[in-house]
């Protein structure tokens, strides 16, 4: 085995090894890049009833509305300009209350409204997720600077 | 007083950080020594100036100093000592300070344990070291300072996120850092030798048992991570790939990759180039962990409180760093050349598998963590990468690393014989295929992949297995001469097997948590029973409790089986007027062979209460096999070969009339 034939394997090697990654790579892509959109972007665009996607906003005032004996719960999520009325069944984390930040993932039911599989509350309350503050400084409603 | 104390001290060790950055380095130049032992002094001095400045910190925590705005932040006088004293680094600052100490300390462990090094390699070493630390402690001085007062001082503090106020995640930050932080003097031994323009076999030497610790650290890091999450969450899950988590993550799959090259590197002096390339890769993707972290750049469940300021300050010691480093690499790098020959199919060819795959890994975990970064850079949209996309990338990925793990210990350096080695891992196949056949049968046909996975746990168990008794001749000579042989196999050996021992434990846990989890979400009001995975579990009703500082709601299950009581289950959900927070404490009842978990979330007597109910078979194995996986690294860092002090440049064995150093 001469030092040009092992580099030869090696480079073989690694070239192969770049090829599958670039194949999981883009198969993974294809399903799993979740795109964030604020409730104006829903409104403005065509978004396919089923995909999969996150909303973000602010949990509006008085919008939750607890099932009694289930643990379905729907609230609408707003960023001041347009809101999204959202059906979530399961646990809501710690820190979901009303006025705060939130982010759900899911996907958009023919009537509109967004049915939540998962729903993303921060841990820190200071803290707004970074989607959440961009989509409410383009609606022209929030500050930066809230938090510490 | 003592707080400005603290802020002159590291004033002082920035100082220092400078001069053991510089002098050491022109010393090692000039070859004038006097500079060139600069650098261990000044060490020593680093480390216990920036100690002195912990220290006043911490005093600060635990007398509630709230003249200082950090504690204010971060503390109140009604928190338990523990997390006072585990505040100081529940926090931006104060975990930079830490941060440093950390560095500080392996400065000063080279320097006390580096006498053996050549002079200049050590002046080197030591002048890297200096050089990151002196950018680290002029992050701390100028955008995050711990020290800064604040007046009037206000009565009492903000307190401290209680969900950082548990046993778990206080010591989560401290190993996790020893981790980062180590694998900064592989860098620095990398940076150094491509300084020298030298990698031999000694170097290598030299390098693995730092990078053995501080891999052994983060392990035990990203394990305690984990399993905070795990019951402190409430979600019932292990691992999310979250951004964070991915950023510890990162820089554990390299110095895995960097533990084995550096093996090829002492052993056969091969591969130089890049076991040096994966020494800068490692702290690079430590640091870049570091920015991610602290710059709130990316989306995550952990986000410190950010400030832009941060994120460009650690970016740009990031760049200057693995830039600079990079750099020399380039320079240097092609003059290296590699030493010994190996066919494909060699142990060599088995640890570059090895090292591809897991490169690769880091490459694709790399990309997903920040695909969404660079996406929103671009303007092209914001999106989200979410755990499938890791689990269709890396764990294709780490199947044949597992299948390659079974073989590689066996085959012979250079050539190795790959039908004669498959011929004695019989056992070993045949355990693995009985492991995966039953799986099938005892779970039905849909869990295929998860029996597959199984059969890989058993396989890379049992090979370890084999691997041990062909070693001793188990059953093939006498028993006493397999017990003479087990005890002269070298401990690093035994590391090696218990830690990938202990990998085949984690692979179980985690195939059957994920496979076969039983997950029941209900509302329940007291009175109520449901059935999970055979247990019955009925509810009894909430009520109030009173901690230190928190107010509970505490629920209580009593679990019964085939009519028998197991155990009382009792979530709570804490309430903390202080910091406004509230946080789930899940309940657990282990068996170790799978947990019950219950959660309970808001409700009232009346509709009743919503609540979390999970079986998780297997799961106590993920944490249970990394402690074991780290055992295995401690294990194999106590073989005397890998004493710092014990440099063998040649192989030659010590005979009997040299007395062997104390054990």
């Amino acid at each position: 085995m001469t030092r040009k034939r092992r580099r030869l394997y090696m480079v073989a090697a690694g070239v192969t090894m770049l090829g599958i990654a670039a194949a999981l790579v883009l198969n993974a892509f294809q399903d799993n890049l979740v795109f964030f959109f604020s409730p104006s972007e829903l409104a403005a665009r065509e978004i396919t009833a089923g995909q999969r996607i996150r909303v973000g906003g602010l949990v509006e005032e008085g919008s939750i509305e607890r099932q009694a004996d289930s643990h379905t719960v729907r609230f609408t999520v707003t960023d001041t300009a347009r809101s999204v009325r959202v059906v979530y069944s399961g646990m809501l984390p710690d820190l979901f209350r009303e006025g705060q930040g939130v982010v759900v993932q899911g996907s958009l039911g023919p009537d509109g409204v967004f049915s939540a599989e998962e729903v993303l509350a921060k841990h820190d309350e200071n803290y707004m997720p970074p989607e959440v503050a961009d989509a409410l400084q383009k609606a022209g409603h929030w500050q930066k600077g809230g938090g510490t | 007083m003592i707080v400005e104390a603290g802020h002159f001290a590291l004033v002082l060790a920035l100082v220092l950080a400078l001069a053991q950055g510089t002098f050491p380095l022109i010393g090692a130049a000039t070859g004038r020594s006097d500079f060139m032992a600069v650098g261990r002094h000044a060490a020593l001095g680093q480390f216990t100036l920036i100690a002195i400045s912990f220290a006043a910190l911490t005093y600060a925590y635990v007398t509630s100093d709230f003249s200082v705005a950090n504690v204010v932040q971060n503390s109140h006088t009604a928190k338990p000592l523990l997390y006072k004293i585990t505040g100081v680094w529940a926090n931006h600052e104060g975990s930079m300070l830490l941060w440093i100490l950390i560095l500080g300390a392996f400065g000063a462990m080279v320097a006390f344990f580096g006498a053996n090094l050549p002079a200049s390699l050590r002046a080197r070493v030591l002048a890297v070291q200096g050089l990151i630390g002196f950018g680290f402690i002029l992050f701390i001085l100028f955008t995050s300072n711990p020290f800064d007062r604040i007046w009037p001082p206000p009565p009492d503090g903000r307190g401290l996120n209680p969900l950082l106020q548990d046993p778990g995640l206080a010591f989560h930050p401290p190993f996790l850092y020893f981790g980062y932080v180590g694998f900064s003097v592989a860098f620095a031994f990398a940076v150094a030798a491509l300084i020298e323009g030298r990698v031999d076999p000694a170097w290598a030497r030299w390098v693995r048992p730092w990078t053995l610790a501080a891999w052994c650290s983060l392990t035990l890091g990203i394990a305690l991570g984990s399993w905070w999450a795990y019951y402190e969450l409430g979600w019932g899950g292990f691992w999310f790939w979250d951004p964070v988590e991915n950023a510890s993550f990162l820089p554990w799959l390299s110095g895995t990759a960097l533990l084995h090259s550096a093996i090829v590197v002492e052993k056969r002096d091969a591969l130089k180039s890049w076991t040096v390339l994966l020494a800068v890769l490692t702290f690079s993707l430590s640091l870049m962990g570091t920015f991610l972290v602290r710059s709130g750049v990316l989306t995550s469940v952990h986000a410190f409180a950010t400030d832009p300021a941060r994120g460009v300050f650690i970016l740009a010691l990031l760049v200057i760093a693995s830039g600079g480093s990079l750099l020399l690499y380039a320079v240097r790098a092609p003059s290296m050349q590699g030493g010994g020959l190996f066919a494909p199919i060699s142990r060599e060819g088995s640890l570059v598998l090895n090292n591809l795959l897991l490169a690769t890994a880091t490459a694709t975990v790399f990309l997903g963590t920040l695909y969404p970064l660079f996406l929103d850079v671009l303007d092209a949209g914001k999106v989200s990468v979410g755990p499938p996309f890791f689990n269709m990338t890396f764990v294709p990925l780490m199947v044949p690393v597992i299948v390659a793990m079974g073989i590689g210990p066996m085959l012979a350096w250079k050539r190795g014989d790959l039908p004669g080695v498959l011929s004695r891992l019989w056992l070993a196949l045949a355990l693995a295929a009985a492991i995966g056949i039953g799986t099938l049968i005892a779970m039905g046909v849909q869990s295929v992949l998860a029996a597959l996975a199984m059969a890989l746990a058993g396989w890379l168990m049992a090979s370890v297995l084999v691997e041990w008794a062909e070693r001793v001749k188990l059953f093939r000579a006498p028993l006493q001469e397999s017990w003479r042989r087990a005890r002269h196999i070298p401990r690093s050996s035994y590391g090696m097997s218990v830690a990938h021992a202990g990998l085949a434990v984690i692979v179980a846990g985690i195939t059957a948590s994920s496979a076969w989890q039983t997950e029941v979400i209900r509302q329940m009001r007291a009175g109520d029973t449901v059935e999970v995975a055979g247990y019955s579990m009925q509810f009894e009703g909430v009520r109030e409790q009173r901690g230190p500082n928190y107010i509970s709601r505490q629920g209580e299950f009593l679990v019964t089986r085939n009519g028998s009581v197991v155990t009382t289950l009792t979530p709570e959900r804490r309430a903390y007027p202080i910091e406004g927070d509230t946080t789930t404490e899940a309940a657990i009842h282990t068996t170790w062979l799978a947990d019950l978990y219950a959660v309970i979330g808001d409700g009232n007597a009346e509709a009743g209460w919503s609540v979390r109910l999970y079986h998780n078979p297997l799961v106590p194995w993920i944490w249970v096999g990394a402690v074991i996986m780290v055992l295995g690294g401690l294990v194999s860092l106590s073989d005397r070969r890998h004493r710092v002090g014990v440099p063998e440049r040649r192989r030659a064995r010590p005979g009997p009339a040299m007395p062997a150093p104390a054990e």
